[in-house]
């Protein structure tokens, strides 16, 4: 069970979330000027890696907001969660207290 | 005390666990194996007990699968033995189970000397510190140790330490509450018996109580556990780990055995001999498989007269209801062959392996293992982040140690935790050194025949098991766990594991570190689901949600259905009317007069903003911006795939408020969508979106006589000109302000009227009152389903399943033409696929006798003489028997249905096929004449 930190509500156990998949992939610019295969690998395509994985999570029994999470899915060691609109790399994420 | 055991009467002593009871009582055959069907005894003293499994209490409170040696017993306990298989009650379980959610700084599992020492040294900082045992007392493997043992003064002094912690306030101390999983980020489950099976309870508490726990840190002190060995004859009864007879000796006053021979790889299971010879029970010869032994133990056990015979091994025990004798050799080298074979009479055969550290927490959060070449058992490689490891479980078996040991890490536990404290000074414990055991696993019969060397007591799983195993080309230890069930059993093969790592490594020529141990998952001991269910059972299993006009659907003897957490009336039925004829009635009244369904289940989502026209042209297929202001539209939402995923009504209020409303079940996951489309994608548009589903009740009044009933409780004008279809009107209807729009889900003239939820039952039962010179009739959803289905009208979820595109439905009329709106799912609609012309599409049935209806969920053929497989090429979503069609009709889905109008097709079912013409979806009324009244 995951001790998850909201960006807006701080350390809150795992089931008062929701997981939203890989995060950061960009909604295409024009869907009407891509190929079939394009808009089908935006649809269906997700990475799956062994390591660090940038996530969206829902904390939907809490303040509902969409956030980013950066996961280790080997350790599950939650690297660090921000909010949407940053990036992964800034240092303004809510880092997570050391245990 | 007084109990029962396999329906006769026993007695016992406060105090003593069932297993104790029994062997004072003489008892040495427990049950029977559970595949081999052969004789077995207690085994062990704790929760490795591989045997001695029962079935307690009677009825409801009937719990199978407990082991014998960890049931305390109690006046009036029943238990039964089981041969492997237990059996979960036919009754409810009267019993109460409740859950406790808890946090701590540090949580120690174990309450042994290295656990009580962590504990007190965490306490003492001011740490939260959660010290959680499994036994009923607290002292682990002291418990089973002599008065007279050495190390008295580390005793006390633990003594004095549990007093201590007795006075601090952040500081908790459960027995009888076993740890049984460890998951990420300190998360952790245990469970209390808070009422001893056979206990009568007190009122109001619960039996056992599900802990769930948040620890910033772990310190694990959770013991080790002796080993057994495999030789031929090792499941006897009488066969008894050494460390298990010691702990009924000195914790229990129980002697098991009159003549007895132990078995060792090391210095433990003399303390165990000496303290039985002690007792008066004669030691035949302690068997040692060290070449050379000379240790203070050694020479005690030589002085006492005991015969020890070094560099040997038991190799055969022999005995049929129990043991009788053993066949005794020296061990050949390094192998696990013996020779120079000798024969030694017995009622108890005493083994001890060695001892494995107890480290299944760890393992369980993926804790890799490393075989510790002394000690001959396995201990943690890394300790998983925020734990440490004290004691026994870290490879530590002297006291002295451990009471340096088990402080340090409470200490350093509460240390990264933020609390600090001052030095800690423990006694010096006087106790002997213990040499070096050499590890033996498995000793090789004479005859070869390793059919009765038992690795796993509980899974009948023999050393033979494993070479075959291994003969059939399987070299991972977690195939062979599958191959041979060893380590599959109630109690995770406590006593079993590592033997059958060792003899895989023997039999494959690998390391032991390298087969490495099976892996380790919660729970660590059986849990009663009553447990994890907790209070949520019953009426508290799940919420359920009611309407403000629940009251009357039940005064009116309504039958119910769920429709997700709701409760909506399914259909009322008058007299003793089963389903289809109260549905045939209601049916009847709203196309002939006027009928009346409580709609206040449908979600209503409140959209207001600035961009609120363009969000919703963005989330549903159709546009908004020339909706005017009191109209509303029907909308279409579809997945980025392009695939339906919620229909409903969307209603503007104001240029900038809108009300949207879904389906009953899909309210939340559509409110949802919606906040994560704004959130993630659309952070610039200025909406705002609030659920007020449970703020209003929506009646709605269908039928040709609807205007009529409604006028006689409002003053708003509801002619066609005043009241357009598809029109929102504000005003008061009996007495209370509504908003009242026209919207039919039957093709009837119709009108919903919205209401305050608290005015909901007092305006229902005015329109009924109104009704009655019509003959209102109240419909509940199975008559509302079959007036929409009459007019083709889907359902999301019944026509739908994920699969299915608006093009599909026939609804490409919803779907907006303009190449500017980029709605979800637009692109996707384009696809290859999804614009196939030979997709499954909606269609009418009419089955060929107007009596026969087609099964929902039939599939569909087009040749029924077609062997089987048949090609299927769709299947029935809804059908009904309709009284305004006169016939049975269905809906389906059919590949390239469109182009098949007019066709037979057939569902093919046991022993016939029933056929239907294919038709267009809209049956009745297909020119809309119904709708303005």
């Amino acid at each position: 069970m995951l001790l998850i930190s909201c960006p807006w509500c701080g350390e809150r156990d795992e089931v008062e979330f929701h997981y939203g998949g890989e995060s950061h992939i960009a909604y295409p610019d024009d869907p009407e000027a891509i190929t079939d295969d394009a808009w089908g690998e935006f649809l269906f395509v997700r990475n799956n890696p062994s390591g660090e994985f940038r996530e969206r999570w829902l904390h939907t029994h809490g303040c509902r907001r969409w956030f980013n999470l950066l996961r280790d899915t080997s350790t599950h060691e939650i690297v660090r969660s921000y909010r949407m609109g940053e990036s992964a790399d800034q240092s303004s994420g809510a880092e997570r207290e050391s245990d | 005390m007084s109990f029962s055991f396999d329906g006769g009467q026993r007695r016992g002593f406060a105090g003593d666990t069932l297993a104790s009871a029994l062997l004072a009582s003489g008892e040495r055959v427990f049950g029977r194996s559970i595949y081999h069907d052969r004789p077995r005894g207690i085994v062990a003293a704790g929760r490795d007990e591989p045997c001695a499994y029962v079935q307690l209490g009677e009825a409801g409170q009937s719990e199978p699968m407990q082991q014998a040696t960890r049931v305390e017993i109690v006046e009036g306990l029943v238990a039964a033995p089981l041969a492997g298989i237990g059996s979960l009650a036919a009754e409810a379980d009267p019993d109460r189970y409740d859950k406790v959610h808890a946090h701590c700084d540090v949580l120690v599992v174990g309450a042994g000397p290295a656990g009580i020492a962590a504990a007190w040294a965490a306490g003492r900082t001011g740490a939260r510190t959660l010290l959680l045992e499994d036994d009923s007392a607290l002292g682990g493997q002291l418990l089973g140790v002599a008065a007279e043992s050495p190390g008295a003064a580390g005793r006390t002094w633990l003594d004095e330490k549990l007093a201590e912690i007795a006075t601090f306030r952040e500081t908790r101390v459960h027995t009888r509450t076993i740890v049984s999983g460890l998951y990420d980020g300190g998360s952790v489950y245990a469970l209390e018996t808070r009422i001893r099976p056979g206990e009568a309870g007190a009122p109001g508490v619960s039996a056992r109580r599900l802990w769930q726990i948040r620890a910033r840190q772990l310190v694990l002190a959770a013991g080790a556990l002796e080993r057994p060995v495999a030789f031929s004859g090792n499941d006897l009864p009488g066969v008894m780990l050494a460390g298990a007879a010691r702990m009924y000796l000195n914790r229990f006053g129980v002697r098991c055995g009159e003549q007895a021979v132990v078995f060792t790889t090391n210095d433990s299971a003399y303390s165990a001999a000496l303290e039985l010879h002690r007792a008066g029970c004669t030691i035949k010869a302690i068997v040692d498989t060290r070449d050379d032994p000379r240790s203070v133990f050694v020479s005690r056990a030589r002085e006492a007269g005991i015969d020890v015979r070094s560099g040997s091994a038991v190799a055969v025990a022999h005995g049929g209801d129990g043991i009788e004798a053993v066949t005794v050799g020296r061990l050949l080298g390094e192998s696990s062959v013996v020779s120079e074979l000798d024969a030694l009479d017995c009622d108890r055969l005493l083994v001890s392996g060695g001892w494995d550290p107890q480290t299944q927490l760890l393992r369980q959060v993926g804790a890799r293992m490393v075989a510790q070449g002394a000690s001959s058992g396995f201990g943690i490689e890394t300790p998983p982040p925020a734990s440490t490891l004290a004691g026994a479980c870290n490879g530590t078996f002297l006291l002295g140690t451990t009471l340096s040991e088990g402080p340090a890490a409470g200490e350093r536990a509460a240390l990264a935790a933020g609390f600090r404290a001052e030095p800690v000074v423990v006694p010096d414990v006087a106790e002997p050194l213990e040499e070096a055991p050499r590890p033996v696993f498995f000793v090789a019969p004479p005859d070869g025949d390793l059919s009765s060397c038992y690795v796993d007591l509980h899974r009948d799983a023999t050393v033979d098991d494993v070479q075959r195993a291994v003969g059939a080309g399987l070299t991972s230890i977690e195939h062979v766990k599958r191959y041979t069930s060893a380590g599959t059993g109630a109690e995770q093969g406590r006593t079993a594991t590592v033997n059958v790592a060792a003899v895989t490594a023997e039999l494959i020529g690998a390391p032991l570190t390298e087969v490495g141990l099976q892996s380790a998952r919660p729970p660590i001991i059986p849990l009663a689901f009553g447990a994890m269910a907790g209070r949520h059972r019953g009426d508290l299993y799940e919420p359920v949600r009611v309407t403000p006009i629940h009251s009357w659907h039940v005064e009116q003897g309504a039958v119910f259905e769920d429709v997700g957490q709701w409760k909506r009336p399914l259909y009322y039925p008058l007299d003793d009317e089963d389903l289809d004829a109260a549905v045939l009635r209601e049916c009847a009244a709203v196309r002939a007069a006027v009928g009346m369904v409580d709609a206040s289940t449908l979600g209503k989502i409140d959209v207001r903003g600035p961009d609120s026209v363009e969000f919703l042209n963005r989330v549903y297929t159709n546009a908004y911006e020339n909706l005017a202001v009191g109209a509303c539209r029907y909308g279409l939402m579809c997945t980025l795939d392009g695939m339906l995923f919620d229909d409903g009504v969307v209603m503007r209020l104001g240029e900038e408020h809108f009300v949207a409303t879904t389906t009953t079940g899909g309210a939340a996951a559509v409110l949802d969508w919606m906040e994560e489309w704004l959130q993630t994608e659309w952070p610039d548009l200025d909406v705002y979106l609030t659920s007020v589903t449970e703020q209003w009740a929506t009646i709605a009044i269908v039928g040709p006589a609807s205007r009529d009933v409604l006028g006689r409780l409002t003053e708003i004008p509801l002619d066609n000109e005043s009241f357009p279809f598809m029109g929102i009107r504000h005003g008061v209807v009996a007495d209370v302000p509504a908003r009242v729009s026209r919207i039919s889900f039957s093709g009837e003239l119709a009108f919903e009227v919205n209401v305050e939820g608290l005015s909901g039952l007092a305006v229902w039962d005015a329109i009924w009152q109104a009704g009655q010179p019509e003959g209102i009739t109240p419909y509940g959803t199975e008559t509302m389903h079959v007036l929409r289905a009459e007019k083709g009208y889907v359902i999301v979820g019944q026509e739908t399943d994920g699969t299915v595109t608006p093009v599909d439905l026939g609804m490409d009329w919803i779907i907006s033409k303009k190449k500017s709106q980029q709605f979800v799912g637009k692109r996707s609609l384009r696809r290859e696929d999804t614009a196939r012309p030979d997709r499954k599409q909606l269609v009418g049935l009419l089955p060929h006798d107007h009596k026969v209806r087609l099964p929902e969920g039939a599939q569909l053929v087009l040749d029924q003489s077609e062997p089987v497989p048949m090609r299927m090429v769709g299947h029935v979503t809804s059908s009904y028997d309709s009284v305004a069609l006169g016939r049975t009709f269905a809906l389906a889905l059919l590949e390239s249905g469109s182009d098949r109008m007019g066709e037979t097709v057939y569902a093919p079912l046991e022993g016939r096929a029933i056929a239907a013409e294919v038709t267009g979806p809209v049956l009745f009324d297909p020119e809309n004449e119904r709708r303005d009244g």
